[in-house]
């Protein structure tokens, strides 16, 4: 546990990822099993244990510190298993294991639950505390996604990341099999249905790239700007897997319910109403969530647009050329009409299909995806059988508000930029950018920083609203959150516009204007 | 006399009128006695100054050597017009002091200034010293504060130097007192190597040198390549483009308030290290039970957790809301 709480509290406060992923492969290569297979489940939100309640916790203390003392103390940490941890009477200092831990708050019933934590806190020392309360409140909050924790188990032994993502679901804590392999032992056996299947991915190309190819070589087809899903219903086994294996499944219960076919789809996730396509934030407004409403269903609900078969009625079709793959699909019955297939765009010249690509029909395109007739399913990101030629960002002239300090490598820099566009008289703060700029760059840019500071708040500084940045992103969403009441999608910086009057930025309602 | 005509707060600090001096002024006074070297304590421009030689020293050597009109050092009892005072080691830093105020009728008070009970490699034990009245500091007055061994945290910033050997480690900690505790701490935890110190540590650095502190190999932390994996420096100098030579680095910070993790979030740490110069609760609630003095008032910090504390205890304290000390000085 002692391990775990120093592990915990090191990736609370490390922002890099590279250096997360150092102390969690540390960790995961210095803890014997099964601690380290239970911390594993805890920070990837695997561990199922009983739920501890804010007020069980609260109740703990009751009679164990003066009210009044109490409430000072948690107003000043402002986190209430901190609180208590730090305010916890003892000198425990005892190493307990992380599966002892963890079994009473698996198998401790109801009424004996907050006898059994005070008695597992007094054997603990302060940071042991926390790491116990945080996983007993199940919120971890480390900021360590499990495809980050998939990566550094990739990097302690031979298996690929994709390998691990394959068999990831058929995994329960604490893993032992999972670590046997890794080790050097037999690779598990796929035990779940419907199990995730490696994603094949693309790769960039230009018009001159495309021009060294065959078209007659291709097909082509739209690349939808949704998210990217394997769809499976494997013997009445349902599962919405992301393109890293994230199962979506709990957030779409609407495409789950229509997934009435035997088989592995590859293809796109997207919201779609009678006769249009919702827009990638209206998407965003379906992720992330435990409990969709009923209300969101009907306003917002899921599709899926099928690119691919990766098993179809029991046959695996990897191997089979697309063409082939293709074919089936174009005469399987999905069952459902919130699943229909991606239509093949026609062409017979690369400058053809730069035309269409020019002029998408659907503002909920980003692009379009080529690929070799002959094409096998290969997991991965194999250059040459598959190309996305994306749409050709949007991009804006904003001007510079604030600048923030960045951490790691940029440690000291200035590197993290909001700009604003022109409401009138004032600059209306539109976004954040933070890459899209050589070091050279940056070293310019801190340095204007630090010669136009106007006011400082912190790691912040606000500078003399002068420079202009050439913005490119993605596409626009219409955004509460924020006070310009729109949002970019991922924006960076693509020129800086040394030479620009800051007079001559462009106006918040022609960014407006672009909102699809 | 009553205790309030012996010592009260004013605008400039706490005054004792029957020896017409303040102890710790935040302007300048005619006569002051400091009870300690950092800045928002002592203040240049003050007609006569009495203090330990220690703290004399460090004024001289941050504000110059004309940094009052007259200077005394304090040694055993010294008679100051109408009442009797001593000087007490605190524990806090360097030439740190209490200060006990005695006059020949009345309640006997001791301004303990900041104060500290945790052993400090490069200053003097603090001395509980019997009086009727104790002025503590509440810098650190809440039960959450309960600052670990400096030693284990020391073992955190070592395995963090194994985990990272690539990156080196910078160590926020103000320039006089924490800077040289934590490099004389890094020291007792066995970092023998070169040390990098940041140019504003250097000249307070030489002086707890001088003064018979050991800190090891030193080296300056200016030059474009700087040959040490541990890097002091004044929390002020992150902020700055000084940080830009370091490729990679660690960012910590050496404070009492890394205990919280909201707190040092907020200074955008990479490594916290709960390393402190004052007395914690478990130290404080000790302290005022040890005394046993018939009044204690709680000069600045989070008083109304001590205060709260003193009222369960069932003993009189008051807070007399000093302003200008910051919670601790840069």
């Amino acid at each position: 546990m002692r391990a775990f709480a120093r592990l915990l509290e090191r990736l609370a406060f490390t922002a890099a990822r590279n250096a997360k992923l150092r102390l969690l492969r540390h960790y995961l290569e210095q803890t014997p099993d099964p601690d380290r297979g239970y911390a594993l489940a805890a920070l990837t939100g695997d561990l199922k244990l009983r739920a501890v309640t804010p007020g069980l916790l609260r109740g703990l203390m009751a009679d164990r510190i003066d009210a009044q003392l109490f409430a000072l103390s948690y107003d000043f940490v402002g986190d209430l298993a901190e609180t208590i941890a730090l305010l916890w009477q003892g000198d425990g200092d005892e190493d307990v294991p992380l599966h002892q831990a963890v079994a009473v708050l698996r198998d401790t019933g109801r009424a004996a639950l907050p006898g059994a934590i005070a008695a597992m806190l007094d054997r603990l020392g302060p940071s042991q505390r926390l790491a116990f309360l945080k996983l007993a409140t199940g919120n971890m909050r480390v900021g360590l996604s499990a495809r980050m924790a998939r990566m550094a188990l990739a990097e302690m032994g031979a298996p690929e990341v994709r390998d691990i993502e394959e068999i990831w679901h058929g995994l329960t804590p604490p893993y032992q099999p999972l670590f046997d392999w890794i080790a050097g032992g037999e690779r598990p056996e796929q035990a779940a249905r419907a199990p995730f299947r490696p994603v094949m991915l693309s790769t960039p190309v230009d018009l001159d790239q495309l021009r060294a190819l065959d078209p007659a070589d291709h097909v082509a087809e739209w690349k939808w700007d949704g998210i990217r899903v394997q769809a499976i219903n494997d013997g009445g086994t349902r599962r919405l897997y992301s393109r890293t294996g994230e199962d979506l499944g709990q957030a779409f219960p609407d495409l789950l319910e229509a997934l009435n076919f035997d088989g592995a789809l590859d293809g796109e996730l997207l919201v779609r109403r009678v006769g249009a396509l919702g827009s990638f934030g209206d998407l965003q407004q379906r992720l992330n969530r435990k409990t969709v409403t009923r209300a969101l269903l009907d306003s917002h609900p899921a599709a899926l647009r099928v690119y691919d078969a990766m098993i179809w009625q029991g046959a695996d079709l990897r191997d089979r050329p697309l063409q082939d793959r293709r074919a089936l699909l174009e005469d399987a019955d999905f069952g459902s009409d919130r699943i229909d297939l991606s239509p093949l765009l026609p062409f017979s010249t690369w400058d053809d299909l730069a035309a269409l690509r020019a002029n998408p029909p659907d503002p909920v395109i980003e692009g379009v995806m080529i690929k070799r007739r002959d094409s096998t399913y290969v997991g991965g990101r194999p250059r040459g059988p598959w190309f996305k030629w994306k749409r050709d960002p949007m991009v804006v002239d904003a001007v510079m508000l604030y600048a923030q300090r960045g951490h790691g490598k940029r440690s000291g820099f200035y590197s993290d930029f909001t700009f604003g566009l022109w409401d009138g008289p004032d600059l209306v703060p539109v976004g954040k950018a933070y890459f899209g700029f050589t070091d050279e760059e940056l070293r310019q840019l801190d340095r204007f920083v630090r010669q136009n500071t106007v006011d400082r708040f912190g790691p912040v500084r606000a500078v003399a609203p002068r420079l202009v940045l050439e913005i490119a992103f993605e596409g626009l969403n219409a955004s509460a959150r924020h006070k310009s009441g729109l949002a970019m999608r991922f924006p960076r910086i693509n020129r800086i516009r040394w030479d620009k009057p800051a007079a001559e930025a462009d106006r918040l309602d022609s960014l407006r204007a672009l909102i699809p | 006399m009553r205790a309030d005509q012996i010592l009260h707060p004013t605008e400039a600090g706490l005054y004792c009128p029957p020896g017409d001096f303040h102890i710790d002024p935040v302007r300048p006074v005619p006569r002051a006695l400091i009870t300690h070297g950092h800045g928002d304590h002592a203040r240049a421009g003050h007609g006569a100054v009495l203090a330990t030689a220690q703290t004399l020293d460090i004024m001289a050597i941050r504000y110059g050597a004309d940094f009052t009109g007259s200077r005394q050092v304090a040694q055993g009892v010294i008679r100051i017009d109408g009442v009797s005072v001593s000087f007490h080691p605190a524990g806090h830093i360097l030439g740190s002091a209490q200060i006990a105020v005695m006059p020949d009728r009345g309640p006997k008070i001791v301004v303990s200034g900041d104060y500290c009970r945790a052993p400090n490699p490069i200053c003097a034990p603090y001395e509980p010293v019997p009086c009727d009245i104790f002025v503590t500091e509440a810098t650190f007055g809440l039960p959450v504060f309960r600052h670990p061994d400096p030693l284990s945290e020391m073992a955190r910033l070592r395995a963090s130097m194994a985990e990272f050997p690539e990156r080196p480690h910078l160590i926020g900690a103000y320039a006089l007192g924490k800077a040289q505790r934590v490099i004389a701490l890094a020291r007792q935890a066995g970092i023998d190597g070169p040390i990098a110190i940041h140019g504003a540590l250097e000249r307070l650095c030489r002086f707890h040198v001088e003064q018979g502190i050991d800190l090891g190999p030193l080296v300056p932390a200016t030059a474009d390549r700087v040959d040490a994996q541990l890097v002091i420096a004044p929390p002020s100098a992150f902020a700055s483009a000084w940080v830009q030579r370091f490729r990679d680095p660690v960012i910590g910070f050496a404070s009492g308030w890394m205990a919280v993790r909201a707190r040092a979030r907020q200074r955008g740490v990479e490594l916290p290290l709960v390393i402190s110069d004052h007395v914690d609760w478990p130290q404080v609630t000790q302290t005022i039970r040890e005394l046993n003095p018939a009044e204690v008032w709680i000069t600045h910090g989070t008083e109304d957790g001590l205060l709260r504390w003193c009222e369960i205890e069932g003993r009189t304290a008051r807070p007399l809301r000093l302003v200008g000390y910051e919670d601790e000085p840069e």
